[in-house]
C-alpha cells in the first residue's frame, strides 16, 4: 500500500515541478572562455577514466551491483535536472544526487553517473553547455562525489549511524558542488579582478537557494540509504559500509 | 518523530516561505543560472550562447523534460524492482536447497 502512494506521488511530481520555461542550473554554454573550458575538461578526465575502470572491474566481480549502478545513475539524472523551487529565495535550483551516488557506489562511480547525466542534459535538454561539460562535471561529479564520500566515511569512522552520515554526505555534496561552481566561475570570468573576493561573491549569491536545497538533498540521500538498508541490507553492506566494520548501524 | 510529522514539517517550511520568496524575486522562480551564474557572468562581459542543439524552443523543452523525467523514472523504478525481486528470489530459493 505504501509503495502505491510513493509511485503516485512520484508520478505527480514532474507535473508539479516542470516549469513552463525550464531553467538550467549548470554553467551554460559560452559562459567560460574556451581555455578554461578545456582546462576543466582535462581536470575531470582522469576521474572519469578512473570511474569507468572501476565500473568495468566491479561488473566483472560483482554482477549484483549492476542494477544498483543503473538505478543510482537514473536517480542522479532525474534529480539533477529537476528544478526545485526554494520559497525563501524565490528561485529554483536542483539537487545533484552525487552524494547519494558516492555513498552507494563510491566517489569514482559517482563521477561516471554525473558525467552521463550532464552529457544527456547538455545534448537534449539545453541544461548546461556542451563546452562547459568538463567544468560542470568537475563541480558536480568530482567535487560533489568526493566531498560527500569523504564526509560519509569520516562520520562513519567517528561512529555516527549510516542514515545520519548519509544526510551529512548529501548536504556536503550539494554545498561542495556549488562552492566548486563558484570557484570555476571566478577563475574563468574574473579577468583582472582578484580570485577569492570574486569566488566569495558568487558563493554568497548561491547561499539563499543552496542552503535549504542542501538540506533537502541530505534528506533525499538519508531517505534512500535508509530505504535500501531496510530492503537490501546485504547490498548496502557491500557498498556504503565496506571496510568500516560497523555494518547495520 | 515519525515520518508523517517530518513530511508535514518540510511542507509547512516550504509553504510558509512562498509569499516572502515571490515578493523579493524580480522574476518569478528564476533558476540560479539566471539569478546568479549568467547575471555575474554578464557583469564581467561573458554572455551565454544558445546551446548547440536547439531543444530549448517553445514547448519542445517542456516535452524533453517530461520525457527525461519519465524515462529516467522508469529506469530507476525498473532497477529498484530488479534489486528487490533479486532479494525475493534469493530468499525463496533458500528453503529448497
Amino acid at each position: 500500500m505504501n509503495h502505491r502512494y510513493i509511485i503516485m506521488l512520484s508520478a505527480c511530481l514532474p507535473v508539479v515541478l516542470t516549469p513552463s520555461h525550464a531553467r538550467a542550473m549548470h554553467i551554460s554554454e559560452g559562459i567560460l572562455p574556451f581555455s578554461w573550458a578545456l582546462f576543466w575538461l582535462c581536470a575531470s578526465a582522469p576521474f572519469l577514466a578512473l570511474g569507468l575502470r572501476t565500473l568495468v572491474r566491479r561488473s566483472e566481480v560483482d554482477l549484483a551491483s549492476k542494477p544498483l549502478v543503473g538505478m543510482v545513475a537514473a536517480v542522479v539524472f532525474v534529480i539533477s535536472c529537476m528544478p526545485v523551487p526554494v520559497p525563501m529565495a524565490g528561485t529554483c535550483s536542483h539537487p545533484c544526487g552525487t552524494g547519494l551516488a558516492a555513498v552507494l557506489l563510491g566517489p569514482t562511480l559517482g563521477v561516471v553517473a554525473a558525467a552521463v547525466a550532464l552529457l544527456i542534459q547538455a545534448l537534449f535538454l539545453s541544461h548546461g553547455g556542451l563546452s562547459t561539460w568538463g567544468a560542470n562535471l568537475f563541480s558536480m561529479g568530482v567535487m560533489g562525489s568526493f566531498a560527500g564520500y569523504a564526509i560519509f566515511r569520516g562520520l562513519r569512522m567517528a561512529g555516527l549511524g549510516v542514515v545520519a552520515a548519509a544526510f551529512a554526505a548529501g548536504l556536503a555534496a550539494d554545498w561542495a558542488t556549488y562552492a566548486g561552481t563558484a570557484m570555476i566561475m571566478a577563475a574563468g570570468i574574473r579577468g583582472t579582478s582578484p580570485f577569492w573576493p570574486m569566488a566569495g561573491k558568487i558563493a554568497l549569491a548561491f547561499v539563499p537557494t543552496q542552503l535549504p536545497l542542501g538540506i533537502l538533498e541530505g534528506a533525499i540521500t538519508a531517505g534512500m540509504v535508509s530505504l535500501l538498508r531496510k530492503k537490501r541490507p546485504d547490498l548496502l553492506a557491500r557498498t556504503a559500509m565496506t571496510g568500516i566494520g560497523r555494518e547495520g548501524r | 518523530m515519525n515520518k508523517p510529522v517530518y513530511v508535514l514539517l518540510l511542507c509547512t517550511m516550504l509553504m510558509c516561505g512562498v509569499p516572502f520568496g515571490t515578493l523579493y524575486a524580480g522574476e518569478k522562480w528564476p533558476g540560479v543560472d539566471e539569478a546568479v551564474v549568467n547575471r555575474i557572468a554578464r557583469e564581467h562581459g561573458r554572455k551565454e550562447r544558445p546551446s548547440l542543439l536547439p531543444t530549448a524552443e517553445g514547448d519542445l523543452q517542456l516535452f524533453m523534460f517530461l520525457m527525461a523525467g519519465t524515462v529516467g523514472g522508469f529506469i530507476a523504478g525498473y532497477y529498484w524492482r530488479v534489486l528487490l525481486e533479486g532479494r525475493k528470489k534469493l530468499s525463496d530459493e533458500k528453503p529448497t536447497r
